[in-house]
């Protein structure tokens, strides 16, 4: 069999690099997913997430770096590839000129699935999608939830080994989420791989069993939730107010408390071990803030930390 | 989803053949939903292109041809002003929509609609996506040629069964015309370039013999009109239209057989660059 390497591991990238021109979008990524692990892609707007998901489906040409899917390169078996992913695009990108349960059916043919196999799993879908009772309804007629969740039913036609889902829940309602993640736990404990970007870090934490945060197309730290959150902030966080105006000034004072601090617009962060025992800390020093708050340290913390505050476009 | 995954469900068979990168041989099921969707949506689009040449005819054929009168016809002998520019609009039509639907339409379903986004996401390959879009608008060409044929002999145009021919050599007309224009399109990056293609598709439309003989040109004016690929259309329609057949005829038809080679080729080469960014 030709080119059947790594087959160790389901999604295998090596020094992965696509360039735009002089813009590199993802600079030289590296990174294994075993069979069935739930992997996650975490960064800021423009990372470089999609353009990875997008070289994983060989729907964009890399420009150096190895990538190898199911031991196969997409570039050159992107057919064969693509018959065992699914994929859940940043945009919907459903088919407006069909009908939603059409949307299926049609979408099953694209992997040459036969009719007989289609009409059951398309209504299978819709129930799963909680979209039954629109199976005859236009398109462009579903709410932006319905459509989402559209999208994901169509990814799921040709029951795939591999699932791709670009931030899955942008826009989604609360509930809306909540079912989703369900679902993605279910196919998740039937072996599914899932490999997923967000920048929702609770969606990561559900989901991911291992995660990498990418900035500027790198990877900044890999690992699981956990790993990540210990490696890279305190097991604590004290949050303390003490009014727009004062909370730069009153940073001085409190130098010396906890591991870590960081001075915002609206509050002042104390990264520590214990909360309580810091904020007993502050109050002897005579400092009082108007709101106190002592919190596990999330793994925002540590996105925020690795990729920054200020804003990225 | 019953079933647990293994690592052995994670092996995958391949099979070597040529253009498997880019091509699935699956190109029907982009056909069948173009039919699915033209079904649901937009048959109503699709009537009106049908009239647009009919519309032609009357206009100029009827009202303008009663100025005219008889012109001289491919033979020599006498013909109607609406027989003579007849074949000539039915070639127009099949290049403007084998052009249309192989440039504005993919380069819309490309860039906007993300249509081609989610097939290429799936086992079809980019070739499979192209040859089921050109069949397509071949079908659709062939179509609007067997309605207008239909439409000159309701009109008395059609005097010989050999103008049946004219449906056979629209649908080869539009092929030349689609095998380039989706080649083309791989060019084009914004609506600004996509009009270039009407500053060229105009003139031509205008200019090459379709209203008045390309007799009426001085001789280097007429030769850069025979190296364009409309002339050609016009000829072996308006030839097939009295059942003329000279060995003009045969140069006009390979003129078309190498235009599809040729942008084939194009469009073959440039699939990577129009599809996969």
């Amino acid at each position: 069999m030709p080119n059947q390497t790594n087959t160790n591991y389901v999604i295998s990238a090596d020094q992965l690099t696509k360039h735009y021109g002089d813009f590199a979008a993802v600079n030289g990524i590296s990174f294994d997913v075993p069979a069935g692990e739930s992997f996650g892609l975490l960064g800021p707007n423009g990372a470089g997430k999609s353009t990875t998901m997008k070289m994983i489906g060989g729907v964009s040409q890399r420009t150096s770096g190895k990538l190898t899917i199911m031991g196969l390169d997409p570039e050159q078996h992107g057919p064969e590839v693509r018959a065992h992913l699914g994929v859940v695009p940043q945009q919907d990108n459903l088919d407006e000129e069909l009908r939603v349960r059409d949307n299926l059916l049609v979408y099953g043919r694209y992997f040459g699935l036969p009719m007989s196999y289609l009409k059951p799993k398309a209504d299978e879908l819709l129930e799963f999608a909680q979209l039954t009772d629109k199976a005859k309804a236009k398109v462009d007629s579903l709410s932006g939830g319905m459509k989402r969740r559209l999208t994901i039913a169509r990814s799921l036609i040709n029951e795939p080994k591999i699932l791709l889902l670009d931030e899955p829940t942008t826009g989604l309602d609360p509930q809306a989420r909540h079912i989703l993640w369900d679902r993605l736990f279910r196919l998740k404990e039937s072996g599914v791989t899932l490999i997923l970007t967000t920048h929702y870090m609770d969606e990561a934490e559900q989901l991911c069993d291992r995660l990498v945060v990418v900035d500027k197309g790198q990877i900044m730290a890999e690992g699981s939730p956990s790993t990540l959150i210990r490696e890279h902030s305190t097991r604590e966080v004290l949050e303390l107010r003490f009014g727009s105006e004062r909370n730069a000034t009153v940073a001085a004072d409190l130098a010396g408390i906890g591991e870590r601090l960081e001075p915002l617009p609206d509050r002042v962060l104390i990264y520590t071990h214990d909360g309580e025992s810091a904020l007993e800390q502050v109050t002897a020093r005579g400092l009082h803030p108007i709101t106190s708050l002592v919190r596990r340290s999330s793994l925002e913390d540590v996105f925020l930390r690795l990729t920054g505050r200020s804003l990225i476009d | 989803m019953s079933k647990v995954l293994t690592e052995e469900d994670y092996r995958v068979q391949v099979k070597d053949r040529p253009f498997s990168a880019l091509y699935a041989r699956n190109a029907r099921a982009v056909i069948a939903r173009g039919l699915r969707a033209t079904k649901s949506s937009n048959w109503l689009i699709m009537v009106s292109g049908f009239f647009e040449p009919v519309l032609y005819l009357i206009s100029m054929g009827v009202g303008l041809g009663a100025l005219v009168g008889t012109v001289v016809g491919p033979g020599g002998e006498e013909i109607s002003y609406a027989a003579y520019i007849a074949p000539a609009l039915l070639a127009v039509s099949a290049m403007n929509g084998a052009v249309y639907d192989s440039t504005w339409n993919v380069f819309f379903k490309m860039n906007f609609a993300k249509l081609y986004q989610g097939m290429l996401y799936t086992s079809l390959g980019p070739l499979d996506v192209a040859i089921g879009e050109i069949f397509l608008a071949l079908l659709r060409g062939a179509l609007y040629a067997t309605g207008f044929t239909a439409v000159m002999g309701l009109m008395g145009l059609i005097t010989t069964p050999w103008a049946l021919l004219m449906v056979p050599a629209s649908v080869l007309i539009a092929f030349g015309f689609a095998s380039f224009g989706m080649g083309i399109t791989s060019y084009m990056k914004t609506f600004q370039q996509m009009d270039w293609i009407n500053f060229v598709m105009l003139p031509m439309f205008l200019f090459s013999a379709t209203f008045y003989p390309l007799s009426v040109y001085p001789q280097g004016i007429q030769w850069f009109i025979q190296a364009l690929p409309l002339w050609h259309g016009v000829e072996l329609l308006r030839q097939l239209s009295v059942g003329i057949f000279t060995p003009a005829t045969a140069i006009h038809v390979t003129y078309y057989l190498v235009m599809i080679l040729v942008g084939m080729v194009l469009t073959t080469t440039r699939l990577r660059k129009l599809f996969l960014k």
